[in-house]
């Protein structure tokens, strides 16, 4: 109930976010009949009032997993977004090593196995990318080879 | 005979040495993804379009590997579905219901050959029935203007949120997400920016490929964090791999008709192949009666489904080659494919680049046939695939999507936004909102909105131009058919639940 109605009202919000950003939309001067503003304005319409009827109906809630759990996730989501950033500057083996070790990490909390699965994920992905592809990817940051 | 010079072309293309070796590599790769639990189709062949991409392939290569890869992962999604009870997608939900019971009472070597030759007489017919259909569809689709696009577009949507999902205004809501996101960018119509916020890493638009693989791929790594990846060991054993002769000619029928529901509910618009296992499971079900022990292990059941399961993926194809609406979340993953290819579906590419289209039929036929050899006499490979731990599987195809994205466009924006898209899909899984509508939006809105103001161009603002031939008329009335019936049909359709141990 309680999850269905706070997406519901995320939903309502954002939809009416969108519409009041569509009718701020330029149009130029090589007008057509419907313009730029109207489809988004549709959409925007049809998803405030599904949001509605999300917030008044509600399904039964799911089962929404624990908060050491939600931890987790959260972390993970840290991690990816750290990875990002770090995949340009820092070269692929190392940040994709530390990722793919905290990810396994969480799957499966031993720690030798993470370890191991991260670096031969690193390694062998590297190998399989640079080599087999093609790819144009950088294994190491330009401070360390020079 | 147009078809068979039209065949002869495809063969031509399709069996040159290089082709057919991306072809068997194909088959081979989707073999082994539809077999990884956790991958199915879908992310499959996503994760593996950024990467053909910058393999340079041209595009019939790219097609005919991409196409080998989703028939292959049709096939391999019913190893994990019967030896795991794990369905690799939707679809393959129906063959866990008989599958996963006979493996159990002893009989996996025997569910899994059932099964792949029921695959195989599933696709290879409905490739024939693509092979005859989709050309006159072309024909017809020429009739489409702006006003029939628009309606068709709305077909599409009302019946994949009609029928695949529980909740319309959820399946609304999801398609309203996707759509909404399409018109980030530049106007096409007019050159000025939408939407944007002012950002100008929007300004190009979200990439439909960033989108697919951050809710398919990485949104399935946060669904194993959650479970610790439990329940993913093997727990049946697999003994000697026979050729159950009695099983396969009793149930020929069942092939044969399942076939025939499966390719005619693939090419519904909108509802594909989720619906095309279903209905053959369930009609067959009724045929066979109280008695004939559906739910307990029994051929006719993994027949069934897994036939109408590759009937529809074959019949989705005719939706999505001749009028550019994919039929499911694997079609709507190949109509990305197409779109990166700059290969725009409709009817024009039946008479623009047959080598394409008749390259790519003619490369399905040859993949079913590999597909059949692959995995019935070597079906224990792929199992020891199942072995993989979810612990070096996840984490790997994290990276493997993370490259993919990073090598499109070289920018961090969008492996942010891909991460970003992962933790909506596992939201919106969380609350049972389909993702299928948010693909099929981002992918579709562009077109859609095109349709409509060009329509609206050519009427001078007048509505009632969308309503105004009896192609138009037909796919409106549909389209609300489509969204409405199921609201009274929920307890007819209701979906079995999956069996627990």
């Amino acid at each position: 109930m309680a999850s269905d109605r706070i997406f519901g009202l995320v939903v309502l919000m954002a939809a009416l976010a969108f519409i009041a950003s569509a009718t701020q939309i330029q149009t130029s001067f090589l007008a057509d009949p419907v313009g730029p503003k109207t489809f988004p304005i549709m959409i925007g319409v049809v998803a405030a009032i599904s949001s509605l009827v999300m917030i008044f109906r509600p399904d039964p809630d799911p089962e929404w997993p624990d908060k050491p759990t939600f931890g987790a996730l959260f972390f993970a989501m840290l991690v990816l977004i750290s990875y990002a950033y770090a995949l340009k500057p820092l070269g692929f083996i190392i940040p994709t090593a530390i990722t793919a070790g905290i990810l396994s990490y969480q799957i499966s909390p031993r720690p030798k196995p993470a370890v191991l699965s991260g670096i031969g994920l690193s390694v062998g992905l590297f190998i399989l990318f640079k080599f087999a592809l093609g790819l144009g990817l950088i294994a190491f940051p330009k401070f360390l080879i020079g | 005979m147009e078809i068979i010079e039209n065949l002869a072309l495809g063969f031509s293309v399709a069996l040159s040495p290089y082709t057919l070796m991306l072809a068997i590599v194909g088959c081979f790769l989707g073999t082994i993804i539809g077999a990884l639990p956790g991958l199915g189709p879908s992310n499959g062949v996503a994760i593996l379009i950024p990467l053909t991409f910058t393999l340079g392939l041209d595009a019939t290569s790219a097609l005919v590997l991409m196409t080998a890869v989703y028939y292959g992962a049709m096939y391999g999604g019913r190893i994990s579905s019967i030896l795991l009870n794990i369905p690799g997608d939707e679809p393959a939900l129906m063959t866990t219901l008989d599958g996963y019971p006979m493996a159990k009472s002893g009989r996996a070597g025997d569910a899994l050959v059932i099964s792949g030759v029921a695959s195989f007489v599933g696709a290879f017919l409905s490739t024939i029935g693509l092979m005859l259909l989709a050309p006159m569809l072309a024909r017809v689709a020429y009739l489409f203007g702006p006003a029939e696009y628009f309606a068709l577009y709305l077909l599409a949507f009302c019946t994949l949120g009609g029928m695949a999902s529980n909740n319309q205004a959820k399946a609304a809501i999801a398609s309203c997400i996707g759509l909404g996101i399409a018109m980030i960018g530049v106007d096409n119509n007019s050159g000025m920016p939408r939407l944007t916020g002012g950002n100008l890493h929007l300004m190009d638009g979200i990439d439909f490929l960033v989108a697919i693989v951050g809710l398919f791929a990485i949104a399935e790594v946060f669904f194993f964090i959650e479970s610790h990846g439990k329940g993913s060991a093997i727990g049946v054993k697999l003994g000697k791999v026979r050729i159950p002769w009695p099983d396969i000619l009793a149930t020929k029928w069942t092939m044969l008709r399942a076939s025939g529901v499966g390719f005619i509910a693939g090419i519904l618009p909108g509802a594909g192949a989720s619906l095309g296992s279903f209905l053959a499971y369930m009609s067959e079900k009724s045929i066979a009666g109280e008695n004939a022990g559906f739910g307990t292990g029994v051929a006719k059941g993994i027949a069934a489904p897994e036939a109408g399961n590759n009937a529809a993926a074959g019949g989705a194809l005719v939706p999505m080659l001749t009028l550019g609406v994919p039929g499911s979340g694997t079609t709507a993953v190949l109509l990305a494919l197409l779109m990166t290819l700059n290969i725009t579906p409709g009817p024009t590419l039946f008479t623009d680049r047959p080598e394409v289209v008749w390259g790519l039929i003619a490369s399905l036929l040859i993949a079913n046939i590999v597909l059949l050899l692959m995995n019935v006499p070597m079906v224990k490979i792929f199992v020891r695939v199942l072995q993989v731990p979810a612990w070096v599987l996840l984490p790997g195809v994290t990276m493997i999507s993370f490259v993919g994205i990073y090598s499109l466009s070289g920018s961090y924006f969008d492996l942010l936004l891909m991460v970003a898209f992962g933790v909506l899909g596992y939201v919106l899984r969380k609350l049972d909102i389909p993702t299928v509508p948010v693909i099929l939006g981002i992918l579709l809105g562009g077109n859609m909105e095109d349709a409509l103001r060009r329509a609206m161009v050519l009427s001078d603002g007048d509505v009632t131009f969308l309503f105004s031939t009896p192609i138009a008329i037909v796919l409106w009335l549909a389209a609300i058919a489509g969204f409405v019936a199921p609201m009274f049909l929920r307890s007819v359709l209701k979906k079995p639940q999956r069996i627990t141990d």
